[in-house]
């Protein structure tokens, strides 16, 4: 009884600001201007699918590159001296304490032709790069922002692994390899998933990281949304059935994610 | 727990008593719901007129003031209900389109008769024929920033084939908004900017498209850094913020092409649900009383349609042609009107494309690739069952 009216504001909260805006894409989904059920929001968005594509390709690449960064510093964190680790998660939590989108901001002056960077290739007359307004420049972007929610997650995991499973590993003969292919790594993977969960979410919806270092000519799903409510024809109705295809693909790609973890889980088990 | 529940209660009943006498006060009290673009009214810095003070100084009506980015995020508003605004500033096409769609309440211009120092140049423009909605307050025109520097042309050769020039590959922005930047391809193969002909617009897209290889970037606000440090070399902008621009880099001038080029109008209306029509009206009347008129038109930077507030200007102002053009420069100007839904779509379709790279006339793309997750997902849940049966 106690739980429970405690829970009532938050459950109050879900139901006013979650599941109801959730119901209202739904139906503006499947409806036209004039009311009536249609499908032809979702032939319309699946004219866009390029744009999909693109985000997506471009969320999962990301992805890829911050778990290939990521998945080493967590692992180099973990094993530092203990004094040091609160040091290195202290760095790596400081950027996140600027605005967002201040750094996305700095990037910008950064990458340009004229910026930071190409002025230093200059000086020691190295050819200028053109780096800005390119997919590899959002991917920068993209990876740079969201690498903190990749390592945190594998960090906690990796750290909870108990040394005695490691010992005894090492006891039953296993080299520096096995021990990581065999123990560690099957054990880290709930951090990676929700890592992956962390950073995939994000990088598919947001558009304002390819506004800004994109230049406006790298289009996602993001755009698509924002011009449908913002745009000159004013459709929520497209609007929300965009919105609800992408929340269906992210809601499959975190199924997938989750029945690798439970996968994983059983497999150490048997 | 029941001492909590009770606690809970009070504080609630107690919030609800604070809300309700703050509702009743606020209400015994008349005011006033602007709704404009951020830094569009005086506001008192460096000396000038806070004139929504000012306002409720002289009349005891208290304003609200609330900003908008863009018509749109305004239309999106108003016709999503649940405001209640007093005053609005949209645009010269926003202004038709609200028409069109009932949203405006006809002006009691005998309420405001200031009206009258209004420059007869401005009133019945083609978004509001009659001039029944609206009250002229800002306008501006769209023309070209070049760095003196690098661009070879000379000013007065400067037209709108030059953002097409292959020679300044990667060094022009263009409008990150597709009406703007489909007047400018309109302009330039010489068709009206509110064409209703959907083979123009054709056409205008294929030229955009054409040009998409030599864009560096499609901004907005973001124009100011690169033009200022030599980032980018054209840039087609509002001359509203010509001085901005030039401040931060003096090589840059500005020139409207002699093709003609888009105006603005910014207007004051009351929109339709207004509860406060009268104290609206007797806002609107106070924004053109000349004193108030010319200390928003310095702070803005935007050209003025007030004439006595225009004559009070400085010399140096009042005869730059950046913010008041030449008679035959305006003549060659035109104004955007709403467009119908079908070409409104069209556009928007259209600058998808332009900014996408082509999008597929196929529909059902999208349903493979959620079946290709789909099935991903079960194939998963398959190996793993096998795996346990195992």
């Amino acid at each position: 009884m106690k739980i429970r009216l405690s829970l009532f504001p938050y459950l109050l909260w879900m139901a006013i600001f979650v599941i109801v805006p959730m119901m209202l894409v739904v139906f503006f989904s499947f409806t036209d201007s004039s009311g009536s059920l249609t499908f032809e929001n979702l032939i319309e968005a699946g004219k866009y699918s390029a744009v999909f594509l693109r985000s997506i390709s471009l969320g999962a690449a990301s992805t890829i590159i911050c778990l290939i960064i990521g998945y080493p510093a967590a692992h180099f964190i973990s094993k530092a001296n203990f004094k040091y680790q609160n040091i290195f998660i202290m760095l790596l939590m400081i950027p996140m304490w600027t605005s967002f989108l201040l750094r996305t901001y700095a990037w910008m002056t950064l990458l340009e032709y004229n910026g930071l960077i190409n002025r230093l290739l200059n000086f020691f007359e190295i050819q200028r790069l053109n780096m800005i307004n390119t997919p590899g420049a959002v991917m920068l972007g993209m990876v740079y922002n969201f690498l903190p929610y990749m390592i945190l997650p594998i960090y906690t995991v990796l750290t909870k692994i108990d040394k005695k499973v490691i010992e005894a590993a090492q006891d039953l003969g296993a080299n520096k390899l096995e021990v990581f292919t065999k123990v560690i790594f099957p054990l880290s993977i709930p951090g990676i998933v929700s890592g992956v969960t962390m950073v995939f979410v994000p990088s598919v919806s947001t558009f304002i990281i390819s506004k800004m270092l994109g230049g406006g000519s790298i289009l996602v799903i993001g755009d698509l949304i924002e011009m449908q409510f913002l745009g000159n024809a004013y459709n929520p109705y497209l609007g929300s059935c965009i919105s609800l295809i992408l929340m269906i693909i992210i809601m499959i790609c975190m199924g997938i994610m989750n029945s690798l973890d439970n996968g994983s889980e059983e497999e150490i088990f048997l | 727990m029941k001492r909590r529940f009770c606690f809970i209660a009070f504080i609630s009943i107690i919030g609800l008593f604070i809300t309700g006498c703050e509702y009743k006060s606020e209400k015994a009290k008349e005011y006033i719901n602007v709704y404009s673009w951020g830094e569009f009214i005086s506001n008192g810095s460096e000396g000038s007129i806070d004139v929504n003070k000012e306002f409720t100084k002289e009349t005891g009506i208290k304003v609200n003031y609330k900003t908008f980015q863009n018509n749109e995020e305004l239309f999106a508003k108003l016709s999503g209900g649940g405001f209640d605004y007093d005053v609005i500033i949209p645009s010269d096409y926003m202004v038709s389109k609200l028409i069109e769609n009932d949203m405006l309440e006809k002006l009691n211009f005998s309420n405001i008769p200031n009206f009258n120092l209004i420059n007869n140049n401005f009133k019945g423009l083609n978004f509001d024929p009659n001039n029944e909605y609206s009250v002229p307050y800002m306008w501006g025109m769209v023309g070209i920033f070049y760095n003196k520097e690098e661009v070879v042309e000379k000013e007065e050769e400067i037209s709108w084939d030059i953002l097409w020039n292959k020679k300044y590959k990667n060094k022009i922005l263009m409008f990150d908004n597709a009406r703007d930047s489909f007047a400018i391809s309109l302009l330039r193969l010489g068709y009206p900017i509110n064409t209703q002909d959907s083979e123009k617009w054709k056409e205008a897209a294929n030229e955009l498209l054409r040009q998409k290889p030599l864009v560096q970037a499609y901004v907005m606000d973001q124009i100011f850094n690169k033009m200022g440090n030599h980032e980018a070399v054209l840039a087609p902008y509002y001359a509203g913020d010509a001085a901005a621009i030039m401040k931060s880099n003096e090589n840059i001038g500005f020139v409207i092409p002699k093709e003609g080029s888009t105006m603005f109008v910014d207007s004051l209306c009351i929109p339709k649900n207004s509860s406060h029509k009268r104290q609206a009206e007797q806002y609107i009347n106070f924004m053109c009383r000349t004193d108030i008129a010319l200390a928003n038109v310095k702070h803005i930077g935007y050209s003025t349609p007030h004439k006595e507030a225009y004559e009070k200007l400085d010399e140096e102002v009042k005869n730059n042609e950046i913010f008041y053009p030449s008679k035959e420069v305006l003549d060659k100007s035109q104004i955007f009107t709403n467009l119908s839904p079908e070409i409104n779509s069209l556009m928007d379709k259209l600058w998808i494309e332009v900014k996408a790279g082509g999008i597929s006339e196929n529909p059902w793309m999208i349903l493979f690739i959620l079946g290709g997750f789909i099935l991903l997902y079960f194939i998963i849940i398959l190996l793993k069952k096998c795996r346990f049966i195992k």
